[in-house]
């Protein structure tokens, strides 16, 4: 256990070490959020509400979508299609640990560090720029926090699956592109999952997407009830035991027909 | 003359190179559909809870859209100098290219250009006429000159905003994440300018004149008479953003003195 935590702690000092690369990715993110709230503002116009949400817990979805995207978002699928491509994954395979588990805290490494130093102060900046709304229930920041961390592991085992599609695929730089967009639409990063079509909605029920973003969102706007964020939560956990399923079956697959050419 | 002749021995090579590995370039196309794709199904959920949008209605902000698609596919084609200061600049790869009797600028657009982005524009006109028959839209004669017009000068606009961040890499050495910050303000042209508030709206004007992409010279086959003025103004603008951006690119390359190798 030590060694993932040093490896944790090890992604962590990395990135500390190129933070400046961050202030401008709190720019990027401020911009895109602008674009939607300009967008839903006008959606909105004279509506007070649509599917049961307020512009306000709209701005508020839209703000901590993307700045929790930063907490969960990682490149562990390039990461990995590098290193299988290079003929790196050899060694990482022979070094004394589990290396989907070794990816999956260098992630968490990102992740935490992108928490304190592009998240928090993000969401602060931004807080001033457009109408937010915080909660004062300190539930909902506990569901919140849950949830975020479910909508990690969520995100980063769907990148584990891309990555490993690399050992049968050889390059697979266009099947990352597209399960970002698929992702960014699907999760309700964009829109939330309650204003699809219903038909879109009952397919999305059984997909694990709205587990990434849509879940922790709807509970830090408050436009979950204690009951359903409960129960989305479950759903998430629930999302977590069964993924692992298809990523240790074609990690063992995967790792029966690797060859390694040179090295 | 040489120039064409040069540009069309350049796509020559480039399609025998990109015909060498269809499966990648049958997945990059099918990435950059679904791309297209996600955008339009966004417009369509929200128009599933509201019948205008700042004034605009489904089908006229799906053809915005499809316009916007158009000179964004022919941008993507021929201006991928995101990666200019990283690969020409620190690689002192702009030596190679200074040697040359060719204009510099010209030299880079072709030895990066991505044919297969064109596709994006197939889709644009599709979308356009998908929406223009929902609208129940006319075609005159002068439609299509006017339409290549205002293409073109969306891509100058796009092409000389992009050339002139390029730039920078000339005087100042470090590393900008400016780049990346511009794709994602381009998206703002994308959506009627009337939906912001009046400082956005000056800047998308004037200052990164995104909206001559989209909104603009889109109106103009949309009939709206209140904005035909600025669609007009789509080439002029087009012209004077990317001849500064030339202006600026010709005095920066004199500043030029190679990365050493």
């Amino acid at each position: 256990m030590d060694k993932y935590i040093e490896m944790i702690r090890i992604r962590f000092l990395m990135m500390l070490a190129y933070r400046t690369n961050y202030y401008t990715g709190i720019l990027i993110y401020s911009i895109n959020i602008g674009a939607y709230y300009f967008l839903w503002s006008a959606i909105y116009g004279e509506k007070d509400a649509i599917e049961g949400m307020s512009v306000i817990q709209m701005s508020t979805y839209v703000a901590v979508a993307w700045m929790a995207r930063a907490f969960y978002f990682n490149n562990i699928d390039r990461e990995m299609a590098a290193e299988i491509k290079e003929g790196k994954v050899a060694v990482e395979l022979i070094r004394p640990y589990n290396y989907l588990g070794m990816k999956t805290m260098q992630g968490l490494g990102e992740g935490i560090f992108r928490l304190f130093f592009f998240s928090v102060p993000g969401m602060f900046i931004v807080s001033f720029i457009f109408p937010l709304q915080f909660s004062a229930d300190w539930t909902t920041w506990i569901f919140f926090a849950i949830s975020i961390v479910l909508s990690f592991f969520i995100n980063t085992q769907i990148n584990l699956l891309t990555g490993i599609t690399t050992f049968f695929l050889f390059n697979n730089t266009g099947l990352i592109r597209a399960k970002r967009v698929v992702i960014d639409l699907f999760s309700g990063l964009l829109i939330p999952i309650s204003f699809f079509p219903v038909w879109a909605q009952d397919v999305l029920k059984f997909l694990p997407f709205q587990g990434i973003s849509y879940v922790p969102s709807m509970i830090f706007t408050k436009s979950f009830s204690d009951n359903e964020a409960i129960q989305a939560i479950i759903m998430q956990g629930i999302w977590v035991l069964l993924l692992i399923i298809p990523i240790q079956v074609l990690w063992v697959i995967a790792k029966k027909q690797l060859i390694i050419q040179g090295g | 003359m040489f120039y064409i002749a040069i540009f069309f021995q350049y796509v020559a090579q480039y399609m025998k190179t990109r015909m060498q590995y269809r499966a990648d370039l049958l997945v990059e196309v099918f990435s950059d559909l679904l791309f297209q794709a996600v955008n339009l199904i966004f417009i369509l959920v929200v128009f599933g809870h509201t019948n205008l949008l700042g004034g605009w209605t489904r089908d006229e902000i799906i053809f915005i859209y499809g316009f916007f698609l158009v000179p964004y596919a022919l941008f993507s084609s021929f201006f991928n100098i995101w990666d200019f200061n990283e690969r020409y600049i620190v690689k002192g790869e702009l030596d190679r290219i200074l040697t040359r009797p060719i204009h510099s600028l010209f030299q880079i657009v072709l030895e990066r250009m991505e044919l297969e982005s064109l596709f994006g524009a197939v889709t644009g006109i599709a979308v356009m006429i998908y929406a223009g028959n929902n609208l129940g839209l006319g075609i005159s004669w002068t439609d299509p000159f006017l339409f290549f017009l205002f293409v073109t000068g969306g891509m100058l606009v796009y092409g000389g905003i992009f050339v002139m961040i390029a730039c920078i890499s000339f005087w100042a050495d470090a590393r900008t994440s400016i780049m990346p910050m511009m794709y994602n303000i381009g998206n703002y042209g994308r959506y009627p300018v009337d939906i912001y508030d009046s400082v956005i709206r000056f800047v998308l004007t004037w200052i990164l004149p995104f909206a001559f992409v989209g909104i603009y010279p889109a109106s103009y086959f949309l009939g709206k008479e209140e904005w035909f003025l600025y669609s007009f103004l789509t080439p002029v603008i087009g012209i004077v953003f990317f001849g500064i951006s030339i202006l600026t690119w010709n005095s920066g390359v004199k500043r030029y003195r190679g990365a050493g190798n």
